[in-house]
């Protein structure tokens, strides 16, 4: 149908922010009734497109036709109104509002609160399969759910363009195929979607047709029957695919971390409803990396934070090293040698509104070289910053640049960084290449292996079964706050894991 | 690198004068509706003040100081103090009963009262703070009901403790000891004495600068203001700092009334003034928590107070209407901090792209 218009035509983008250009000359059309998938290495400027698109951030140059229409995108109000609905990866749901109040919120205009808005919803549900239901709790739903939910939420406003901002990010392999099984309901109505990935064999089994971003602007739309991931990598980076492999065990018969019976009860109280965690225990040895495995949402967040002591209600015994952690606080703990990589970089890794420097020596307060007789030493601090910044191919202007201007993967790169200083004898890394590009996943999973072959012990928790299954010693499978069931990596598949996951299969 | 610090220079100026513009705008409106004339009054209120005004404008800054102080080391954590006002009045008296019974000779019964103030204003505060650390009651609704308390209780105590002065029916706290006393100093010959306090105020700034923003505490406590679960992960108890902030501004409110007292009142009575905590919450905001924005926002309102007295007499206007232009201040501060903000953004934008593009145009070449 060539005398159609696309659905959405970018020309010329241009986009500038103090210090870098993040958009520049940027053309894009997505056809109608297509998945187009955008990739690119950290920083090179996706997500600053996207916003623009929906209208968050206004280009410095260049046009946005929708359907054939030139447009003026000022807020997201305007957005929706074109039909351009986003997801942003962050959810932005209200977690003890019902998917309902949720969906009808800031939207009452058009279908009411009420029974015309539940009919809608499970009318959208029934027609792209999504499998809501209107009246659940969100803080009841999994990750998967949350996110059907916020889709829904956008078709809900009459989107006909949907934008998914690395969507699977957060998601395990089950959730994916369903992830992407909705998407092709969406494309079969006539919808466009445009997803961004840093995965890039989901990218070629779901999208039509594929533009990659380097450097802020558009090098190349392909097929995506005509590439291959390698290709695709070569031309986002210019280097090499890279696997995870697990290199000769290098776990010693010395345990760092020793944790026995550690539970922690749910909302209601000890003793009342299902703990978050149930009678956990384990050991990893010094050189040994456990990887845990689970949907998102099964006490993986609340373990690690029981380790760290930021959960009161914890019980049990954890020891590191042969020091007894249980009566420490969160920062003695670290002090003791824990080097800490949260899930949410967000909530728990960075202050974003400081410069790069101060988020160096959060978490790092009392170390040297910048700890002295209680001051901060910010030349030392900088210059630690600027090392890191090197090593780990963080791309900043400068140490003094805010952690809210660095793109979503190279703020991970500077937290990776920062918890891999200091020499740590236990590494806490959840989700540790979460969002970032291809190269420096290679790069975090080299930094790992290394500090491992030194000795360090870690506790991984990654959803990306591929990276737990190549960087693992062990790994252990976590449902409903228990520990289910081992399993040896070099034997183990992703869908056998994912099976144990859901509770599925047993135990090998 | 000169031209950016010059820009950002310019900036930083642009933004509270840009408020200032608009608040005397504003305050000019209100005198036009009124039918007052607008020029006389800007004319006695904008004049040149003479020594004897500047030593009050001076004595009057450095109350207004040590109150923004005390309202920003909250602001630092995100924490509310509407309690300056109940915490100086309790410090004060405290400090009045200690100087005056004078257990100690000298300068040693001055550091005696100074170091009860703060204790005081501490203590009074950390009520609140506890119960924002502990029971999550907010601090706002908290200072507000200590300052009600606060009211009545030193109210109460001053009718125990007090001796009636002679001739008058103010009661109040038995005199300080001139010993005790911290002497002043003129500028010119003007009557009025600056008060020797206006040194321990600067001092005051300078720790809080330097607290702030060079130790492990005032990283810890700018990190909770900044985001309360980076925090915790990084091994803040914000618990902790919830309390230790409210009591350290608790302390630097114990200041507050202490150059009245020392300098000028030698006494805690029922006419010592009060609402100065309330002023020290705009003047933060004017300053923008920062010592010496403090400083000049201080200076200013004490300025704006002292010339707009004699405008009852001389044009017959009510000297209240400054205190029309200090409240619009505070709100045209916050409206032209993010406007000059947006647009230095922008000027910024430009300037990378511009140099990019000459990059481009070398590249090309
Ligand atoms: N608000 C901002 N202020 C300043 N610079 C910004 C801002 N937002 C983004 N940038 C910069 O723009 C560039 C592009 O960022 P963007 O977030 O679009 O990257 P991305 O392609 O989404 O990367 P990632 O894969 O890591 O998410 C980066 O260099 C980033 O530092
Ligand atoms: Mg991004």
């Amino acid at each position: 149908m060539p005398d159609v218009a696309p659905a959405v035509r970018l020309r010329g983008i241009g986009k500038r922010f103090p210090g870098v250009i993040a958009n520049d000359d940027i053309n894009i059309d997505v056809a109608r009734g297509t998945i187009h998938a955008i990739v690119g290495e950290n920083g090179a400027g996706k997500s600053t497109l996207m916003k623009i698109l929906y209208g968050v951030q206004a280009p410095d140059s260049g046009t946005i036709e929708i359907a054939g229409e030139q447009v003026s995108l000022s807020s997201p109000a305007d957005a929706i109104r074109h039909g351009v609905g986003m997801v942003f990866q962050h959810f932005q749901l209200a977690d003890n509002f019902t998917v309902l109040e949720n969906v009808v919120l800031g939207a009452e205009k058009l279908h009411g609160i009420g029974a015309a808005a539940r009919a809608e919803i499970t009318r959208i549900s029934d027609a792209y399969g999504l499998g809501i239901e209107p009246d659940r709790l969100v803080e009841d739903l999994g990750v998967g759910a949350r996110q059907r939910v916020e889709i829904l939420k956008v078709l809900y406003r009459g989107a006909k363009v949907v934008i998914l901002d690395e969507p699977t990010a957060v998601l395990v392999p089950q959730e994916v195929d369903e992830l992407f099984g909705n998407l092709r309901e969406l494309k079969a109505e006539g919808l466009s979607v445009i997803f961004i990935s840093h995965k890039l064999d989901e990218v070629l089994s779901v999208a039509d047709e594929i533009t990659v971003i380097r450097r802020g602007t558009t090098v190349a739309t392909v097929d995506p029957a005509g590439v291959t991931s390698r290709q695709l990598a070569e031309l986002m980076v210019g280097s090499e695919l890279p696997s995870p492999s697990t290199e000769s065990s290098t776990v010693t018969d010395r345990v760092t971390l020793h944790v026995a019976d550690l539970s922690l009860p749910g909302p209601e109280g000890p003793g009342q409803g299902r703990p978050l965690l149930d009678a956990i225990s384990f050991d990893i040895h010094a050189g040994e990396v456990l990887g845990i495995a689970g949907v998102e949402g099964n006490g993986q967040a609340e373990l690690v934070e029981a380790i760290m002591g930021m959960r009161p209600g914890a019980t049990g015994s954890i020891r590191l090293g042969g020091v007894d952690l249980d009566q420490l606080s969160t920062r003695r703990r670290r002090e003791a040698g824990i080097g800490y990589i949260p899930e949410d970089r967000h909530r728990h890794g960075l202050l974003l509104d400081a410069p790069l420097w101060e988020n160096r020596v959060l978490g790092h307060q009392t170390r040297k070289p910048w700890a002295r007789l209680g001051l901060i030493d910010r030349k030392a601090a900088r210059a630690d910053t600027e090392r890191i910044v090197a090593d780990y191919d963080v791309r900043t202007p400068g140490v003094d640049t805010l952690a809210r201007a660095l793109s979503g993967g190279n703020q991970q790169k500077l937290i990776v960084g920062r918890e891999m200083s200091g020499e740590p004898i236990l590494l806490i890394a959840a989700h540790p290449t979460r969002g970032v590009d291809v190269g420096a996943q290679a790069a975090i999973w080299g930094h790992i292996k290394q500090a491992r072959r030194e000795g360090l012990a870690v506790l991984l928790i990654s959803a990306d079964l591929d990276e737990l299954i190549g960087l693992s010693d062990r790994i252990e499978v976590i449902l409903r706050g228990r520990m289910v069931g081992s399993f040896d990596p070099s034997h183990v598949t992703p869908e056998q894991l994912g099976s144990a996951m859901t509770g599925a299969g047993g135990a090998a | 690198m000169k031209g950016p610090r010059l820009v950002k220079l310019g900036l930083g100026l642009a933004a509270p004068v840009l408020a200032l513009l608009l608040a005397f705008l504003i305050t000019s409106l209100v005198l036009v509706v009124a039918g007052d004339p607008v020029g006389e009054v800007w004319s006695t209120i904008l004049g040149v003040p003479e020594e004897r005004n500047i030593a009050n404008i001076l004595n009057n800054a450095t109350v207004l100081y040590l109150s923004g102080l005390a309202v920003a080391v909250g602001f630092r954590m995100n924490l509310f103090n509407i309690g300056v006002d109940g915490q100086y009045r309790v410090a004060a008296f405290v400090a009045a009963v200690v100087a005056g019974e004078a257990w100690l000779p000298g300068a040693a019964n001055t550091v005696l009262a100074i170091l009860a103030a703060m204790l005081a204003g501490a203590a009074w505060a950390g009520i609140a703070g506890v119960l924002r650390a502990r029971r999550g009651v907010s601090e706002v609704i908290s200072t507000i009901m200590l300052n009600f308390i606060a009211t009545g209780l030193v109210a109460y105590f001053l009718r125990r403790v007090a001796v009636r002065e002679e001739g008058s029916n103010d009661i109040g706290t038995k005199e300080i000891p001139e010993g005790s006393r911290i002497p002043g100093f003129s500028i010119g010959d003007g009557p009025t004495e600056v008060y020797g306090f206006i040194f321990l105020a600067a001092l005051a700034g300078f720790v809080y600068w330097f607290v702030l923003n060079r130790t492990r505490f005032g990283f810890d406590l700018r990190a909770t203001g900044r985001s309360t679960t980076a925090a915790v992960a990084s091994g803040i108890s914000v618990t902790k700092m919830t309390v230790v902030a409210m009591l350290i501004s608790g302390a630097v409110a114990g200041l507050v009334g202490l150059p009245l007292l020392f300098g000028d009142s030698y006494s805690y009575g029922s006419t010592f003034q009060s609402g100065l905590g309330f002023a020290g919450i705009a003047i933060a905001l004017l300053g923008r928590n920062h010592p010496i924005g403090i400083a000049i926002g201080a200076l200013l309102f004490a300025y704006l107070d002292e010339q707009s007295n004699p405008l009852q007499i001389l044009v017959g206007v009510s000297p209240d209407i400054v205190a029309i232009t200090q409240g619009v201040i505070v709100l045209t501060v916050v409206i032209s901090y993010e406007v000059v903000r947006r647009y230095g953004v922008r000027l910024e934008q430009h300037a990378v792209a511009r140099a990019l593009e000459a990059d481009r145009q070398e590249a090309r070449a």
